[in-house]
């Protein structure tokens, strides 16, 4: 049984963060909890590129500034949610 | 939208003179607005000076902070529950440290800016990474010093970070061997700190005899060179002996301060620093503070569009430099040319990489 995207997804968020599942929502965003700060971000960066195969540009890199922008990005790159 | 985010589009050499004239006067008219309003400090500065805010003046007549000051008091424009990353200066046991406090807009903008300048040197695709430095400057996530910051900020227009150093900055060879094996083909981007590069990467690499194979690759360096002047290593040396060991790699300085983190002044292919259309550069007689021509030496003033949480628009450095020009370097890119001769007498050691000590 293969993941769903969103799963993929929102295990990324998880690995990155180290935070449970009932903190991914619309809250969730760059320097809202102490875990998405620079550093983590690219943690974060990394296990969605590793996780779906792709690689980001830069400009995307910045602008993924929260839970729900990712989605918007990672359509970009042909992954459907 | 402000000044920043409009010049986002355009190419980060782009601007004319006369288009950055018309800019800077009415960017530095804002930020300097901006800083007196909401920093009691720079208020009291201002008003000791008196410098009326509230008219327009010419670029050269904008005070500028001396950098010591951000060791001194704590300056920021915004309330402190708006700071999301504090960035300080690396300094030693015993030396005071600048503090610099950004918001999430100036923090962004900083994240934006550095990685438009960069990718004019590297193209848009992000090189695999390999950071000349230890993973463990990076331990305390909420005190950045400017050695974490910028291997965080440039690890954004790179990807697979390698460190290729250990805990103890001891070159890890292992780690940079599988780094190499795993991108063999692909142009690769090195990043680090001057004097660290030099210490524990090219004097490891000559005490081991080892080449890397690294054609191609652009390495990216920058922070305080006091201590490699102390050894007679001057910016061609260190070039020279980089290339040495690791092939027909393109090496490129920067020079940039935590005050002004994002807005660096990166060297260009001729040799030549380079403001960007976020930066500026004035040259100061040290004993009038007027505004020097080309070719003559005096204390570097720097410029930068991104501070908006605190006074670091304008900033006296401790630097002594020299105007090369304006939009005339050969290499095509506009904006005015400097070059760096170093470090007034008798101040503190305070360049990132100066300041690094072994432990």
């Amino acid at each position: 049984m293969s993941l769903s995207n969103l799963e993929k997804y929102n295990n990324a968020f998880q690995e990155a963060f180290g935070i449970d599942e009932s903190k991914l929502n619309a809250d969730l965003k760059y320097q809202s909890i102490p875990e998405w700060d620079s550093v983590g971000h690219m943690s974060l960066i990394a296990e969605l590129e590793d996780t779906f195969d792709i690689m980001m540009e830069t400009d995307d890199i910045i602008d993924l500034s929260s839970y729900e922008k990712g989605r918007e990005i990672l359509a970009k790159y042909g992954m459907e949610f | 939208m402000s000044a920043v985010d409009e010049l986002l589009s355009a190419a980060p050499f782009s601007l004319s003179k006369d288009e950055k004239s018309e800019l800077y006067a009415k960017s530095l008219f804002e930020l300097t607005k901006n800083s007196y309003d909401n920093c009691d400090y720079y208020k009291r500065i201002l008003q000791i000076l008196n410098f009326y805010p509230n008219v327009s003046h010419k670029k050269e007549d904008y005070p500028f902070l001396p950098v010591r000051l951000f060791k001194d008091f704590n300056l920021l424009n915004v309330p402190h529950e708006e700071i999301v990353k504090t960035m300080t200066s690396s300094g030693t046991t015993g030396q005071k440290v600048s503090k610099i406090y950004l918001d999430r807009t100036t923090s962004t903008n900083q994240t934006k800016v550095l990685a438009k300048i960069c990718s004019e040197f590297l193209g848009s695709q992000r090189r695999p990474m390999l950071i000349i430095d230890s993973k463990s400057a990076l331990k305390d996530r909420n005190m950045f010093s400017a050695r974490g910051a910028g291997i965080i900020g440039f690890s954004m227009v790179g990807r697979g970070a390698t460190y290729a150093l250990d805990e103890e900055m001891n070159l890890d060879l292992d780690s940079v061997n599988a780094f190499l094996a795993k991108y063999p083909n692909e142009p690769v981007l090195l990043f680090g700190f001057t004097s660290i590069i030099w210490e524990h990467f090219f004097k490891a690499l000559e005490r081991l005899d080892v080449k890397l194979p690294l054609d191609g690759a652009v390495l990216i360096h920058g922070g305080g060179w006091k201590k490699l002047i102390d050894q007679q290593v001057d910016n061609e040396t260190f070039k020279k002996s980089l290339i040495s060991r690791c092939g027909n790699i393109t090496v490129l300085n920067y020079y940039g301060m935590v005050e002004q983190t994002g807005s660096i002044f990166m060297e260009c292919e001729c040799g030549r620093l380079h403001a960007s259309n976020y930066s500026d550069v004035i040259i100061r007689n040290p004993d009038d503070f007027s505004a020097c021509g080309v070719e003559e030496r005096g204390l570097v003033q720097l410029i930068s569009l991104l501070p908006e949480s605190y006074p670091g628009h304008s900033i006296l450095t401790e630097d002594i430099g020299e105007l090369t020009g304006e939009d005339d370097c050969p290499c095509g890119r506009r904006g005015k040319t400097f070059i760096i001769h170093g470090r007034i007498k008798n101040t503190e050691l305070r360049g990132c990489s100066d300041t690094y000590e072994k432990r």
